[in-house]
């Protein structure tokens, strides 16, 4: 397990009832009750720092190195009943964006995401969730493939952003983002867009034009991280507080913006403490608004994605 | 030994005194150097003769360059920018803007117009740089979504001129959602046949490339333009070397196949008429 500096109560609560089950276990004597009272002051000092997160806070939660990543979700939600497909039929294959048909409840989904590591092999591998321009091409093949056979889509959002390399701006990152944007607005099969971790900028927007785009409870979705605002605006990383605040870049605060169209509720303390239960609250809001949306034909669909997003942003008629 | 001394060390004359050139009687080439009369230079289309080095300009100068006698009709000319998030950092939003708009003249970051180019109908949405660095806000994407419905509603084409340092920081999401709302409405001049010409002008960055700027059936550039996704430092200090030569120049984004043109400023008028001609007929 890792913890982040404002979780050290909890960790100190874990440490002393692990320590105290050995204990138990070593000398064979029934501590239950003392055990049954730490689990409880473990639960209330979750809520306790859980219910009271500053939006920095909430941003470092989604990078915690505990949380689930895409292919978790994926593999959990169709019980690995998941086939990846790779490649971008151009370039090659980039390891940050993951895709694939999968089974939700005996129905075709899929699924697209970006992925990132558990350890630091596996980050470079995945170059850290931050995907070239053939990410974002492969990403677009996979969904057009889909469109194609009338299955819906169902994308994953974990990025720190799109790769700012040579490479990628020689194949051109601004295009292969650009049209993914054009083209998902006129997909006419359901998509539905999930934040599950950091949604950065043009990086998260390249699969974030949906149906429906929901953000996870711990989760940020803004035009810039907050380490970069803060660079930017006062030349250094110090007010990154300040600018996660200054960014409203929280579920919440977006959610009261208008700018996305679901919170998804995390397990107390996080969706790295309990992944069966993220797992199953998020496969049942899947499956809820894929039932809505069904009901609407391709043309409304379509009608409405683009509406709701022609309606975002705020001006003075002047 | 010279033929003339110094007697008075020192300069003698007063501030007061001081014969001044005339501002703006002359204009200096910020590329080689050159002098040149302000008149010949506006002539010029604001383009070095000796170096071809195009000069930064703003909505009021391409207007007057493309459009037939200056005439055009500015659609929404009176949008302006709210403060959704309360934003402050160095100074308070609504102060920077109104500082920018003292400065410029302008309201915000994009002007659109419709008028005729020789003689073919043409909408044009034309960023300004000098407007918090031509950064996209949500007037810079109101405006190019209530273009493209003009553009829908009478069957005329869109040339949108992009200049910018990419998103509007101020006001975050909002400012990121510009993409999403310019390409998804872009998708609409798809769907019913007119053409969209994308021109990208010194510079084009950040969350612009990755959304219209990129997306026009033709996409065409001035000489030397600056256009990429991530800004040129960025790149720099990801891959920890220097950058090559002509990294992320126009020339360079057309070699990699993603422009369809470069093309110099005193050609730019004929050639968009002759490409609205070929549409047409």
């Amino acid at each position: 397990m890792n913890y982040l500096d404002f979780e050290k109560p909890i960790q100190e609560l874990i440490e002393l009832r692990d320590k105290m089950k050995q204990t138990a276990e070593k000398n064979g004597v029934d501590v239950s009750s003392s055990l049954q009272e730490i689990e409880d002051k473990i639960t209330s000092k979750r809520i306790e720092i859980y219910s009271n997160l500053t939006p920095w806070q909430r941003v470092q939660v989604s990078r915690h190195p505990d949380r689930p990543y895409t292919l978790d979700y994926i593999k959990a939600i169709t019980d690995s009943e998941f086939i990846e497909l790779h490649g971008d039929r151009t370039v090659k294959d980039d390891k940050a964006m993951v895709g694939g048909f999968g089974m939700l409840n005996g129905r075709t989904v899929m699924f697209v995401g970006q992925q990132k590591g558990r350890n630091t092999k596996l980050r470079q591998y995945h170059n850290f969730g931050m995907p070239n321009p053939e990410g974002y091409r492969k990403a677009l093949r996979l969904m057009k493939m889909a469109e194609k056979f009338n299955k819906p889509i169902v994308t994953f959002i974990d990025t720190p952003g799109a790769f700012p390399g040579l490479e990628a701006e020689e194949r051109g990152q601004g295009e292969a983002i650009a049209r993914n944007l054009l083209e998902m607005a006129q997909l006419k099969v359901p998509v539905i867009c999930i934040i599950i971790g950091e949604g950065a900028s043009g990086g998260a927007l390249g699969i974030g034009i949906g149906d429906r785009v929901i953000m996870l409870e711990n989760t940020w979705y803004s035009v810039i991280s907050p380490e970069s605002c803060s660079s930017i605006l006062w030349r250094s990383w110090d007010n990154k507080e300040r600018a996660a605040e200054a960014l409203k870049l929280t579920a919440d605060d977006m959610m009261g913006q208008g700018l996305v169209d679901g919170v998804i509720k995390e397990p107390i303390g996080g969706a790295h403490t309990n992944w069966e239960e993220i797992f199953a609250t998020v496969k049942n809001r899947i499956e809820e608004e894929l039932q809505t949306l069904d009901k609407l034909s391709p043309e409304q669909r379509i009608d409405q994605r683009i509406e709701k997003f022609c309606k975002m942003g705020v001006v003075v008629e002047g | 030994m010279g033929w003339f001394k110094r007697i008075k060390e020192g300069i003698t004359t007063s501030t007061k005194e001081k014969k001044e050139t005339p501002e703006g009687l002359w204009h200096k080439c910020p590329s080689c150097k050159k002098v040149l009369p302000t008149n010949e230079h506006i002539a010029n289309h604001y383009v070095c003769p000796n170096c071809n080095y195009h000069d930064r300009i703003g909505s009021a100068e391409y207007f007057a360059i493309l459009f037939d006698d200056n005439q055009f009709t500015e659609l929404h000319p009176a949008l302006q920018s709210a403060d959704p998030l309360n934003f402050s950092d160095t100074k308070k939003y609504p102060d920077r803007l109104v500082d920018s708009q003292k400065k410029t003249g302008l309201k915000d970051a994009l002007r659109s117009a419709v008028g005729k180019v020789n003689g073919y109908d043409l909408v044009v949405c034309c960023m300004d740089f000098s407007f918090i660095g031509g950064s996209m806000g949500s007037v810079v994407g109101e405006k190019i979504s209530r273009a493209i419905d003009y553009c829908l509603e009478h069957r005329v084409p869109l040339m949108i001129i992009s200049k910018s340092g990419g998103a509007r920081m101020m006001e975050a999401a909002h400012s990121l959602m510009q993409m999403a709302k310019t390409s998804a409405k872009l998708s609409l001049m798809d769907k019913h046949g007119i053409p969209y010409i994308s021109l990208l002008t010194d510079p084009t960055t950040g969350g612009v490339t990755a959304s219209y700027a990129m997306l026009g059936d033709l996409n065409i550039s001035e000489p030397g333009s600056l256009i990429g996704f991530a800004g040129p430092r960025v790149v720099k200090e990801t891959i920890g070397k220097d950058l090559p030569k002509g990294f992320q120049t126009a020339e360079f984004v057309l070699e990699h196949g993603f422009l369809d043109a470069i093309i110099d400023r005193k050609e730019l008028k004929p050639t968009i008429s002759n490409l609205l001609m070929m549409f047409k007929k």
